[in-house]
């Protein structure tokens, strides 16, 4: 019996701590982690490169992403992030019905071509019903339609030296005093000639509507949404990320936010 | 003669219970999990909803949990609702921080890392210590798979199973017996933690991740869709926090310092009664 008294003092006890030392966690102490240049930061960010490497050597770079059957399209694709840019040159095109509009190849390449929206509609097409995964963590099924990059990139004739693509955009996705800060991203060439990367211009079988992207939204169906570019005008081969934005390939990346994208 | 002149005058053996890989395994994933679990929560404020199936429903309803801000005729409240039943939550979920600074987060800055609303840290520090947990389990497990503490120590046998109902009234009345091995109840838990919950959390975080559904298909087959894995990677979080409370009771009332010690040098005081064998100390 003593032994009894003596262990429900123990619990007491015990509990007392346990939740004085859950309150403790309370606390900022970690909050320094969220210091965009923070050497332990920046020890941690290295797991992000280590997911890269090791997906790129589990998953072919031909493996596909699951595609859906046309049943599983159960909503509208819901759209994020910039939904409405305002800039005046996105704005007469839109005017124009996107007809002035021209995608344009350049940097490490060959040649540099542009093709107009209905030039990248007469090439062959690919329609494909997949999910999108945001990096908040939700997700939703859409059928996209388009022309793969790949054939697109070879017309240019991509040189051997280049390792990226940069996305560039029309969406001012942030305004500082300083200027509009423009929506970008970048792929390596593995993500740039996957085949189910697409030029997209279609959406559920209608036309890309202008929330979610028009004329053409880049779609990189292995990785998270803020690697899917929207208002996509310019497409640029390089072999060094660093001069682009703050450097790190992406306007998320360049808030602190991985560059692959895979996870 | 009271018991505690009998526990100075009579004590078991001093055994040598834990491995070194063990013991820093152990450590390895208690900082881990602490990591894990508050950045975790902050990626989960990013969309503070879990659904059942491959995606989230905006034009249908497939959430089983959603935490959120409501305005009512008294003003916001935090509301969760789970499989359609709705609480008020303010104070906690939903709604925190003072009357003055009210903050509209689903789980409160105090048990998220940072304590700001900050994704793309969240996922730094949880990618990290993912990888870590990840390479401590594989570790431990080869470890102890070659070392026999998986076979002897973890693996229930059929004594442990017609064991239980005696060990589990053992334990309701706190007589807790320090003996070589783990008790039928240990050995369960930490099954259950090492074959089933760890294995399912990591899986149904590898299910959220677009590159590797691309690579193992299978996964979303496994758990039902990206989205039902994210609902059962949330739920074996809240398994994991109580097995974690449990543990640290359990801690405490065994006896903190032998079992402090047990875990940090690897010796062991058993009860009174535990026949030595070789190896043991005085």
């Amino acid at each position: 019996m003593s032994n009894l008294i003596l262990n429900r003092r123990k619990l007491l006890i015990g509990s007392a701590a346990l939740g004085s030392s859950l309150a403790l966690t309370g606390c900022d102490q970690f909050d320094f982690l969220g210091q965009r240049g923070n050497p332990v930061r920046q020890a941690l960010e290295q797991a992000n490169v280590l997911t890269y490497r090791a997906q790129r050597a589990l998953i072919g770079d031909q493996v596909l992403a699951r595609e859906y059957a046309a049943s599983e399209i159960r909503q509208g694709m819901k759209p994020n992030g910039s939904t409405e840019p305002s800039t005046p040159e996105y704005m007469f095109l839109k005017a124009q019905n996107f007809a002035p509009y021209k995608l344009t190849i350049k940097g490490m390449v060959e040649r540099e071509v542009s093709f107009s929206l209905d030039e990248l509609r007469n090439m062959p097409a690919r329609s494909q019903i997949t999910r999108h995964d945001c990096v908040e963590g939700w997700s939703c099924i859409a059928k996209w339609t388009g022309t793969a990059l790949g054939p697109v990139l070879d017309m240019a004739g991509v040189k051997p030296e280049a390792r990226y693509c940069v996305y560039h955009c029309f969406d001012n996705i942030q305004k500082t005093l300083s200027g509009d800060v423009f929506y970008y991203e970048s792929s390596d060439l593995v993500d740039a000639y996957h085949p189910q990367t697409i030029l997209s211009y279609g959406l559920n079988d209608q036309v890309l509507p202008v929330s979610n992207g028009a004329p053409v939204r880049l779609r990189i169906e292995r990785a998270l949404g803020y690697k899917q570019p929207k208002y996509l005008h310019t497409i640029e081969l390089v072999d060094d990320l660093t001069p682009f934005g703050r450097g790190r390939g992406g306007y998320w990346p360049d808030n602190g936010y991985d560059w692959y994208g895979g996870i | 003669m009271s018991q505690a002149d009998e526990l100075s005058t009579k004590r078991g053996p001093l055994v040598y219970r834990q491995s070194i890989f063990t013991r820093v395994t152990h450590w390895v994933w208690a900082v881990c999990l602490f990591f894990l679990l508050l950045s975790g929560l902050q990626i989960f404020n990013a969309h503070p909803s879990l659904y059942i199936g491959q995606q989230s429903g905006f034009e249908f309803d497939n959430a089983v949990l959603e935490i959120g801000a409501v305005n009512t005729p008294e003003g916001p409240r935090g509301r969760t609702t789970v499989f359609g039943q709705s609480f008020d939550t303010t104070g906690v979920l939903g709604m925190s921080g003072t009357a003055e600074a009210p903050q509209y987060v689903g789980f409160p800055g105090a048990v998220t890392i940072p304590s700001f609303r900050d994704l793309a840290t969240g996922r730094v520090v949880h990618f990290f210590f993912g990888w870590v947990l990840v390479a401590a389990l594989f570790v431990w497990f080869l470890a102890s798979f070659i070392n026999g503490h998986l076979r002897r120590d973890i693996v229930p046998k059929g004594s442990d199973i017609s064991g239980l109902p005696k060990d589990a009234m053992d334990h309701a009345r706190l007589k807790l017996h320090h003996g070589r091995r783990y008790s039928p109840l240990q050995k369960l838990s930490y099954f259950a933690v090492f074959f089933v919950l760890f294995p399912l959390i990591v899986l149904t975080g590898l299910t959220m991740s677009p590159g590797m559904d691309a690579a193992w298909p299978w996964l979303l087959d496994l758990f039902g869709g990206r989205q039902t894995a994210r609902t059962i990677h949330f739920g074996v979080m809240v398994l994991l926090v109580l097995f974690f409370v449990v543990h640290i009771i359990m801690v405490l009332l065994a006896g903190p310092l032998n079992e402090l010690r047990s875990m940090i040098t690897g010796w062991y005081r058993t009860s009174p009664g535990t026949p030595t064998e070789a190896g043991d100390k005085p």
